[in-house]
């Protein structure tokens, strides 16, 4: 045996590895930049959000988060003079432009719904996939191909094709900008991708578990939940994150279906007005907050994810 | 425990018949095995005993209860499976105590079950560990202990040893025999290799595309296969099987083979028509100069003190295993003797065995 031969022929070698290292550095650089950018703009001051060229160092200023969250308007300074001092630090810093917040803005409330929207949708989707995962794996069902091919089926066209009936459908339900519409929305998009992804997972169960539960005396059910869940844990992790991004970002039906009552951040964020149109850093900053639950919810399930996204093409 | 009974147990799978009307009984404390190649239905009759296959037709009586279509879970029966199917996301202990709680049994009373199958399997130091680090063997006495664990009215183990390594193989199945006498549990074990059912069987039941072929203890089904497959299936070298002239009459006590006449135990049945096959271990064959079949030796295969010599005869090839005293090579011509005793007669039409006077339960059908 020669010294060369140290590692196995599977890995690659030394000078390998470090193109692909750099390939990878190179790839996240260049996702990465448009992330930045919006965190900083978020930081800047309307001028030197639009200068050019553009600015990459500047003074950091939170009035971009300032007027994400507030409502204000724009005074003369004879009554600017009048008012008594500045009694907090966003105060002080509205002012400066000669203006005074009235209120909040519908910024949060507009979180909030995608908070519900995205979540409860979600939570629906996953749920009816797995039940219908397990079914669908487990059991003869009849025409059991072509219920899963309809089920794919589903999904062949844009979501977006059918805007018009739905929008029709949802006007004469009653369901147009109301939560309740856009979670029935999103998890119809979503099932049958919970469905598929799920039934892979649940396939790669072995039954053996499930049967030796019923031996054990579990009923059917009680083999589901208790050997059956635990062990698609991954799949489960790993579809939710699927469909949290696809109902969270989504902006189209949100843009139709939603004004006033349900609207979800996506269509609420590019329109926030500042002085002479787009509030820029206030959409940065918008933006940035947006952007947060979905990176938590994806680090608080990364172990799951990581193997779940290989679709358990090895287990052991 | 219970007795275990099978009534024209019928399975089928749309057109396939996996277990062809089974009748079985298991005697309460038996070691009862399910001996054949895969594919045989043994699996299928086990996994109809434990209630996860209803049979199409046919009874299944636990301790005289009729069990057909009651659900695995009330049957109070433990399954070992191949792979030990260990709940992967719980450790030995909660596996252990997972049948347990089903039932509801309190808990001192759990945690005294644990520690007395922990001791009897010597497992005490993995009980609070992850299954899925565990050895092969480890596996296995795990997935024994949830068995016991239960005291359940019999236990059925599915090929438990298939997962193991040669060498460990032949250590459980001296422990699974011993754990059986201990706790005298009536036992059904599957397998498809004929040493292990040998060497663990109180009973063994041979089956072949979902037949049962035969069903006793290991020296009867050895000595007196009831059909040509049982005949070719058990034994390492398998009988030799020699083309016999028929036909022969009742009462007749010699075979012709191939000219020779060669004595046999007296026929009680007779065989109709031309073909008959001769049954002969290689161990009840010796070499001798006298021996009324003649043969060139092909080729010898030494095993230690015994050797497998070789010899091609005009009646086919036969296998004789002899003393390594006895010295011969290749080419040589030798006689063959042929233990008259130890011989059986086959219809080879209807496959079974011709049943002789001297040997009353010469098998089944």
């Amino acid at each position: 045996m020669s010294a060369a031969s140290t590692r196995s022929v599977l890995e690659p070698s030394p000078w390998g590895q470090r193109f692909a290292a750099l390939l990878v550095i190179l790839y996240a650089l260049i996702t990465m930049i448009p992330l930045v950018w919006i965190g900083l703009t978020g930081l800047k001051t309307p001028p030197d959000a639009i200068a050019y060229p553009p600015k990459v160092v500047f003074d950091p200023s939170l009035e971009g988060y300032v007027n994400l969250f507030t409502a204000r308007s724009r005074q003369t300074p004879e009554y600017m003079a009048s008012l008594p001092p500045p009694t907090s630090w966003y105060d002080e810093l509205v002012r400066k432009r000669n203006m005074v917040i009235t209120g909040p803005s519908r910024f949060a409330e507009r979180y909030m719904n995608s908070i519900i929207i995205g979540f409860g949708s979600t939570f629906l989707a996953v749920f009816l996939g797995t039940i219908a995962a397990y079914g669908f794996s487990r059991f003869k069902v009849p025409l059991k191909d072509d219920l899963l091919f309809f089920i794919l089926s589903t999904r062949m066209m844009p979501p977006i094709a059918v805007a018009v009936p739905i929008f029709l459908m949802y006007r004469a339900l009653g369901l147009s900008d109301t939560h309740l519409g856009m979670i029935i929305l999103y998890t119809m998009v979503n099932v049958s991708l919970a469905v598929w992804l799920l039934k892979g997972f649940i396939d790669e169960i072995p039954m053996e578990y499930e049967e030796a539960a019923l031996v054990d005396g579990y009923s059917r059910m009680q083999a589901f939940w208790k050997v059956v869940l635990p062990q698609a844990k991954t799949g489960i992790a790993a579809t939710a994150i699927f469909c949290l991004i696809f109902a969270w970002n989504e902006y189209a039906f949100a843009l139709l279906l939603t004004s006033g009552n349900a609207q979800t951040a996506p269509p609420f964020i590019p329109i926030i007005i500042g002085e002479g149109g787009l509030d820029w850093p206030a959409v940065a900053a918008g933006t940035t907050l947006f952007l947060l639950p979905i990176v938590f919810f994806t680090v608080l399930l990364r172990q799951h994810l990581l193997r779940g996204i290989t679709f358990g093409a090895v287990r052991k | 425990m219970a007795e275990i009974r099978l009534e024209n147990v019928h399975k089928a799978f749309g057109d396939f018949v996996a277990v062809r009307e089974a009748n079985l009984t298991i005697a309460q404390g038996q070691f009862f095995v399910l001996l054949g190649p895969s594919g045989c239905g043994k699996t299928t009759t086990l996994r109809m005993i434990a209630g996860l296959e209803i049979p199409t037709s046919g009874r299944i009586l636990l301790a005289g209860e009729d069990v057909t279509n009651r659900r695995a879970a009330d049957r109070d029966i433990a399954f070992v499976f191949q792979l030990f199917a260990l709940y992967p996301h719980m450790n030995v202990r909660r596996n252990l105590t997972f049948p347990l709680v089903s039932q509801g049994v309190p808990r001192a009373e759990v945690r005294t079950r644990v520690a007395e199958v922990a001791r009897l399997l010597r497992i005490e130091h993995l009980l609070e560990l992850p299954v899925s680090g565990l050895t092969g063997g480890d596996r296995q006495r795990v997935a024994l202990g949830r068995a016991i664990i239960r005291r359940p009215k019999a236990f059925l183990m599915d090929e438990p040893l298939g997962a193991l390594d040669a060498e460990f193989r032949e250590l459980m199945c001296e422990e699974l025999r011993l754990l059986h006498d201990r706790i005298g549990a009536t036992t059904v074990y599957v397998t498809h290799d004929q040493v292990e059912a040998m060497a663990m069987a109180d009973v063994i039941a041979v089956m072949n595309q979902g037949e049962v072929l035969q069903a006793g203890p290991p020296t009867e089904v050895y000595n007196r296969p009831a059909t040509l497959f049982v005949a070719d299936f058990i034994g390492s070298p398998a009988m030799n099987l020699l083309p016999a002239m028929g036909p022969l009459a009742p009462g007749s006590d010699h075979a012709r083979v191939n000219g020779a006449e060669i004595p046999i135990p007296r026929l009680r049945d007779g065989l109709a028509h031309e073909e008959g096959v001769l049954g002969a271990r290689p161990e009840h064959i010796t070499l001798s100069d006298t021996g009324p079949l003649r043969g060139r030796v092909f080729g010898v295969e030494y095993t230690g003190v015994r050797q497998i010599v070789v010899v091609d005869t005009q009646a086919g090839r036969v296998r004789v295993r002899s003393p390594n005293t006895v010295q011969v090579s290749a080419g040589e011509t030798v006689g063959l003797e042929f233990s008259k005793e130890a011989l059986v007669l086959f219809d080879r039409r209807s496959e079974r065995a011709l049943r002789s006077e001297s040997i009353h339960g010469a098998g089944r059908g």
